[in-house]
């Protein structure tokens, strides 16, 4: 069984999140790390690897410092890694991250071919949770999003998911190959130990552009872009703050406010 | 001003109510729409009867019923039935409530027409033919405006951005049925299972305009949360921590990876205010928080912050809001 994984590299979320006067996420400043929530991709891919005697590729988009995130998931225990690296990539939506993911997963398939394609829920910068089901879409694959519960039958070739939404919870089963997504509940994604990082350090990582891949530079990156953030800032301080110590009247006191705001 | 109808996808409950947030999302569209007006999208095998007095008072002129064997709760489908109505009607903005299910139906249809996607908008406005979006991001820090460059548009508002009004006249919706060409691939994901998840008999929590939120503080016992919660007509949710341990579902969790809020009222009771979890609150219009940490970060963001112990303030707070409202 072969698995892509594709993982993104973000500004830390415990970090000083910044929007340049371009509006797009600021990057540099040595913030950047894997999305937390691409681990429990990795982490998905390689549990299922193991049970099924399979190899994980990791799959990134982004600039320089993205090698990070797929040198992460290395660690981790995946066996090799991808890095699409092109400045025209720059300033792309979720669905032209997608196009980009799409060809490289199949360049990716045009070596071998891949059984499964997992994803993490979000990016934790911009939390749209586009791109697993734009991805599937592109790629012509079924999607599973949002598992919370990830089972593969080898010998069927189907892969079965669990997953909640707002108003339901879900089964969902497809043939594979196919896309998943996974949310932070499925599992705890492992630490990397000492033997994993010193193993990764000898495992390949596959530089693309977008002319290897055949992709138009035209319909990626800011010029093919749909949406275009005009404005960005900081949202104002709140103001009249009140910031009390209970010293036995505290809940009076804020049942007072809350219908002198007119809140209830 | 757009030219052509706007398109509102109408979530409703398995009784054939409209969700909540459906009629913000209308009365958000009239804004937008000119002299084509505000269509609607059913989609499921539910009669829209239990819907059609609220359509009528929005002032929604047309229902499209998309009509299909397939399971129209599998986005594909449901987003065979969006480009159906899109082509047929000619609209070039759909707006949907924001939720994973309809950003996912929102995605495969981006892809398809080459549409710009919105997720998580919380305000709209047509400048020169083009829709231009107001969302919050990075967990409710930074505040944005952005353009939708292509001409077509889909985007998901969240609930509570707009405040619901009737339309000044209203209407009496036509229901037209549409047959859903679904492609064969569409149906490739089987859903093995759907169980609607139980009414709680409060508010629905994505929608709800108070939320009260139970965090480890509680140790487990929700009733002063609950009861908050009842006097002031509102949802109660959870932190991770408080799903995690069991004490209450996973369907309450709110945070970034589980439901995102913007109530005008939030109450966070024995919650410190990580960021994972604020990146799920933190646009709420009021803060409330009761924390026995001074140092808790939810205090940063809080409008209202009480350093005490919940298990005293919340029943005093409750007990005087009864006692002011008789
Ligand atoms: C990838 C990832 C995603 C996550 N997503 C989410 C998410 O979506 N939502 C979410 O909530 N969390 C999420 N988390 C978890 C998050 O990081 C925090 O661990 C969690 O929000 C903390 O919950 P808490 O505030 O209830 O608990 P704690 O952080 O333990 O805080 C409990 C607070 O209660 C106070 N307290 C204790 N007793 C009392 C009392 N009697 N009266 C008043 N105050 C009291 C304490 O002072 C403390 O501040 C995520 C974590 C990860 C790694």
């Amino acid at each position: 069984m072969r698995i892509v994984v594709c993982v993104k590299f973000v500004p830390d979320i415990q970090s000083d999140r910044q929007l340049g006067p371009d509006g797009r996420v600021v990057r540099d400043g040595g913030d950047g790390t894997l999305n937390e929530l691409d681990e429990n991709a990795v982490e998905a891919a390689l549990v299922l690897a193991e049970e099924h005697d399979g190899e994980v590729v990791v799959l990134t988009v982004g600039p320089d410092d993205a090698v990070d995130a797929v040198r992460k998931g290395l660690q981790m225990g995946a066996d090799e890694a991808v890095h699409v690296l092109d400045d025209a990539v720059a300033g792309s939506d979720a669905i032209g991250t997608a196009t980009v993911l799409a060809a490289a997963v199949r360049r990716i398939g045009a070596e071998a071919p891949v059984d499964l394609v997992v994803t993490g829920m979000a990016g934790l910068d911009g939390l749209t949770s586009l791109l697993p089901t734009a991805l599937a879409e592109q790629l012509d694959l079924p999607a599973l999003p949002l598992a919370s519960a990830l089972t593969v039958d080898a010998d069927a070739r189907t892969v079965t998911v669990s997953r909640r939404l707002d108003h339901a919870t879900e089964t969902l089963t497809a043939d594979i190959p196919a896309l998943v997504s996974v949310t932070d509940g499925i599992n705890e994604p492992r630490y990397p130990n000492f033997k994993g990082i010193m193993a990764a350090r000898k495992k390949p990582v596959t530089t693309l552009s977008l002319a290897e891949l055949g992709v138009d530079p035209a319909t990626v990156g800011a010029a093919g872009a749909r949406t275009r953030v005009l404005e960005a800032a900081p949202r104002p301080p709140r103001e009249d703050r009140v910031l009390l110590t209970d010293t036995g009247d505290a809940g009076t006191r804020l049942a007072a406010w809350l219908v002198e705001r007119k809140l209830v | 001003m757009t030219a052509t109808p706007v398109l509102v996808l109408l979530d409703h409950a398995p009784d054939g109510t409209l969700r909540p947030p459906v009629r913000e999302l209308l009365t958000l569209a009239r804004t937008l729409a000119g002299d084509a007006g505000v269509h609607g999208v059913w989609a499921g095998s539910e009669d829209p009867a239990a819907a059609l007095d609220v359509l009528a008072a929005q002032g929604v002129s047309t229902v499209h019923r998309l009509v299909t064997d397939a399971d129209l709760h599998l986005s594909a489908v449901l987003a065979d039935g969006l480009e159906t109505v899109a082509a047929a009607t000619g609209a070039e903005l759909l707006l949907l409530v924001s939720s994973f299910e309809n950003k996912e139906a929102a995605a495969r249809l981006a892809v398809r027409t080459g549409a710009g996607v919105v997720t998580d908008a919380d305000g709209l406005a047509v400048e020169d033919g083009r829709v231009i979006a107001h969302k919050t991001v990075l967990a409710g820090t930074w505040t944005t405006r952005c353009k939708v460059v292509a001409p077509r548009a889909v985007v998901t508002v969240k609930a509570n951005s707009v405040v619901a009004e009737d339309a000044p006249a209203g209407a009496s919706p036509q229901v037209v049925d549409l047959p859903v060409e679904v492609r064969a691939t569409s149906t490739r994901v089987r859903l093995v299972e759907r169980t609607e998840l139980a009414a709680s008999g409060r508010p629905d929590l994505g929608s709800a305009h108070v939320v009260v939120v139970g965090g480890r503080g509680t140790e487990g016992d929700f009733s002063a949360v609950e009861e908050l919660a009842d006097v002031l007509g509102g949802a109660v949710g959870a932190t991770r921590v408080a799903t995690d341990e069991g004490w209450i579902g996973h369907d309450a969790q709110i945070g970034q990876t589980g439901v995102t809020i913007a109530p005008r009222l939030y109450v966070g009771a024995g919650v410190s205010g990580a960021v994972h979890h604020r990146g799920g609150m933190q646009a709420s219009g009021t803060i409330v928080a009761v924390n026995a940490d001074p140092d808790a970060p939810i205090f940063e963001i809080a409008d209202f912050g009480i350093v005490g112990d919940l298990f005293t303030v919340l029943p005093q707070a409750s007990a005087e809001l009864r006692r002011l409202q008789g």
